[in-house]
């Protein structure tokens, strides 16, 4: 037993259990509450509304004057306001339902959607000297070196949760959006996984922390702008990255059930579709999984094809990362980027959403199956095609 | 009648592709939201007025239905003359009179009835006006109050008080009663 104990790093240990924690407990699900808000202030100014603004900070019961605003924009802690809402609703499971299944199906929409942030590099390195760590500490919670495929396998385990929902249901409407979710999830993980083949052709890696490094130093995968990104290879291939980009983000869509490809719940046919029958937290957690899904997807496309945590022209202004040598402030605006990245991402799902309709569900299949299937295995032969000439390294 | 056949447009491959259009429809969309952006950040959003703070009282018409009340005349004499003309057309049945005679020694003895109660629901009233129209003394008017709330259902009732300090006083319209007749 002592042998055991003697094994175990203890420092790895609690330095694995704090980023766990605070990537996944206290980056991502607040992540999520932002982007609730987000998505409400951002499409009431599409629509020429105004949104949620009177939910601020409550600087004025502690005697301040005004509460926080940002440029007059207030409402800043609706999310917190929706969230009690949810916790004090009446938790109601209807008699017709399986009740297993029903509990289960929640639980199976967050959890996968949670454990992906496993692989994501969130940052480069945190140069932890301070407290008295040799080593600096690489800002992933798992450096594996199957990321992508293990991304995939837990992310597709989601599809789960939205049939589990719709069938133990036993009601018409969330039947329907777990019947169309399955479909439309399993048709367009395909071109999910058959788009970033291109990519992990280009960079002969599948470890993203390594992937981000590699576009750090030599230019993002889309934008190629320095370092030997430079170089007429990478423009040349390009055109392959940016298809492969494009499939990628359109089968992301389609993936987390966002609109265009919100078959699932679409409001105004299957009422609220999968979770129709859900009230209180129950829903509050499909809510929760679908929006933490949206987090990862948009982390993933960043990471493999806008450079992760690299700031742009880090070569030229200094700020790349060495490896082992990256002091602390550097390693914090990394993590900072990272997610200014992927905020921004979030809006751009948010935007599209408030611009596009939806999809008829044939459309929609057939869209899947007889274009970006296509477009996808094409470009996987056109990058191999193209590497013949210009190899990348 | 002549026949107009509508051409649709023709379209261009990147039209049909979605291309052109997505790129369209996107900056349709960012154009309204930076717009509005601007609006809410300069604190003056030109489509939605944000009600508790502003009101848009000024913008009423003069026709505006709002929360019916008694006037009196420019004697101050109560105009109504209990006929319960209102109660009974009221499609709620919101209103409720009881009936009073003026005693003789009063200088209006000569108008015999006034109302001793005039209790209206606001919680029933549906504001259509129908008190208003009927009213042979024009004594009921719609005014245009239109937030009336209450903490509980009695406070919701307006009473005769309440209905005169609403309506207040109105002048003209109606001589029967007076010297100018």
């Amino acid at each position: 037993m002592a042998a055991i104990f003697a094994n175990i790093d203890l420092t790895f240990l609690i330095v694995s259990l704090v980023k766990i924690v605070g990537f996944t407990f206290a980056a991502v699900l607040p992540l999520v509450t932002v982007c609730v808000y987000l998505e409400r202030r951002f499409s009431a100014v599409i629509q020429d509304r105004v949104g949620p603004n009177r939910v601020g900070i409550p600087l004025t019961l502690l005697g301040f004057k005004k509460d926080i605003q940002i440029f007059g924009i207030g409402g800043l802690f609706q999310a917190a306001a929706d969230g009690v809402k949810f916790i004090l609703k009446e938790d109601f499971t209807p008699k017709m339902v399986n009740t297993f299944y029903f509990w289960l199906a929640p639980c199976l929409t967050v959890v996968p959607a949670l454990l992906t942030c496993a692989v994501l590099p969130f940052g480069s390195e945190l140069d932890l000297s301070l407290l008295g760590l040799a080593q600096p500490v690489k800002a992933v919670i798992a450096d594996l070196n199957v990321g992508p495929l293990y991304t995939f396998a837990i992310a597709s385990l989601g599809v789960y949760g939205i049939v589990l929902a719709g069938w133990a249901s036993n009601s018409k409407y969330p039947f329907l959006g777990g019947v169309r979710s399955s479909a439309q999830m399993i048709s367009y993980e395909i071109s999910l996984g058959l788009s970033i083949i291109p990519v992990f052709m280009v960079f002969g890696e599948m470890n993203l922390p390594k992937i981000t490094q590699f576009q750090d130093a030599h230019g993002w995968l889309i934008l190629p702008l320095w370092g030997d990104g430079l170089s007429l290879g990478r423009w040349v291939l390009w055109i392959p990255m940016i298809i492969s980009f494009l499939i990628f983000t359109v089968a992301m869509f389609a993936e987390t059930n966002r609109l265009p490809f919100d078959l699932a719940e679409c409001e105004t046919e299957l009422v609220g579709g999968y979770h129709t029958e859900y009230s209180s937290m129950k829903f509050a957690l499909f809510f929760m999984g679908e929006y933490a899904a949206m987090i990862i997807g948009s982390g993933l496309a960043v990471t493999l094809f806008l450079g992760g945590w690299s700031i742009p022209f880090a070569p030229l202004l200094g700020l790349d990362f060495k490896a082992g040598a990256t002091p602390l402030w550097l390693g914090l605006l990394h993590i900072a980027t990272f997610f200014a990245k992927v905020l921004g991402f979030i809006l751009f799902f948010i935007l599209i959403r408030w611009s596009l309709p939806r999809f008829r569900f044939d459309q929609l299949m057939k869209f899947g199956w007889l274009f970006m299937f296509e477009a996808a295995l094409a470009n996987v032969l056109l990058t191999a095609v193209l590497m013949i000439w210009f190899p990348v390294k | 009648m002549a026949t107009i056949i509508v051409q649709r447009p023709k379209l261009a491959w990147h039209e049909k592709a979605f291309i052109s259009t997505l790129l369209k429809g996107l900056k349709i969309t960012l154009g309204h939201a930076f717009k509005t952006l601007s609006q809410i950040i300069g604190r003056k959003p030109k489509v939605t007025m944000e009600y508790p703070e502003e009101k848009w009282d000024s913008h009423l018409p003069d026709y505006y239905r709002g929360a019916p009340a008694l006037v009196t005349d420019e004697q101050d004499r109560e105009r109504c003359v209990s006929c319960q003309l209102c109660e009974f057309i009221c499609p709620p049945k919101a209103i409720k009179i009881t009936p009073g005679e003026i005693p003789s020694d009063d200088p209006w003895a000569k108008v015999e009835k006034r109302p001793k109660e005039f209790e209206i629901d606001m919680i029933r009233c549906i504001y259509c006006g129908m008190c208003e129209e009927v009213c042979p003394e024009q004594a009921i008017f719609l005014r245009k109050d239109y937030a009336i709330t209450g903490l509980s259902r009695k406070e919701m009732v307006h009473d005769k008080q309440r209905l005169y300090e609403i309506g207040g006083k109105r002048v003209g319209l109606v001589n029967k009663w007076n010297e100018l007749k």
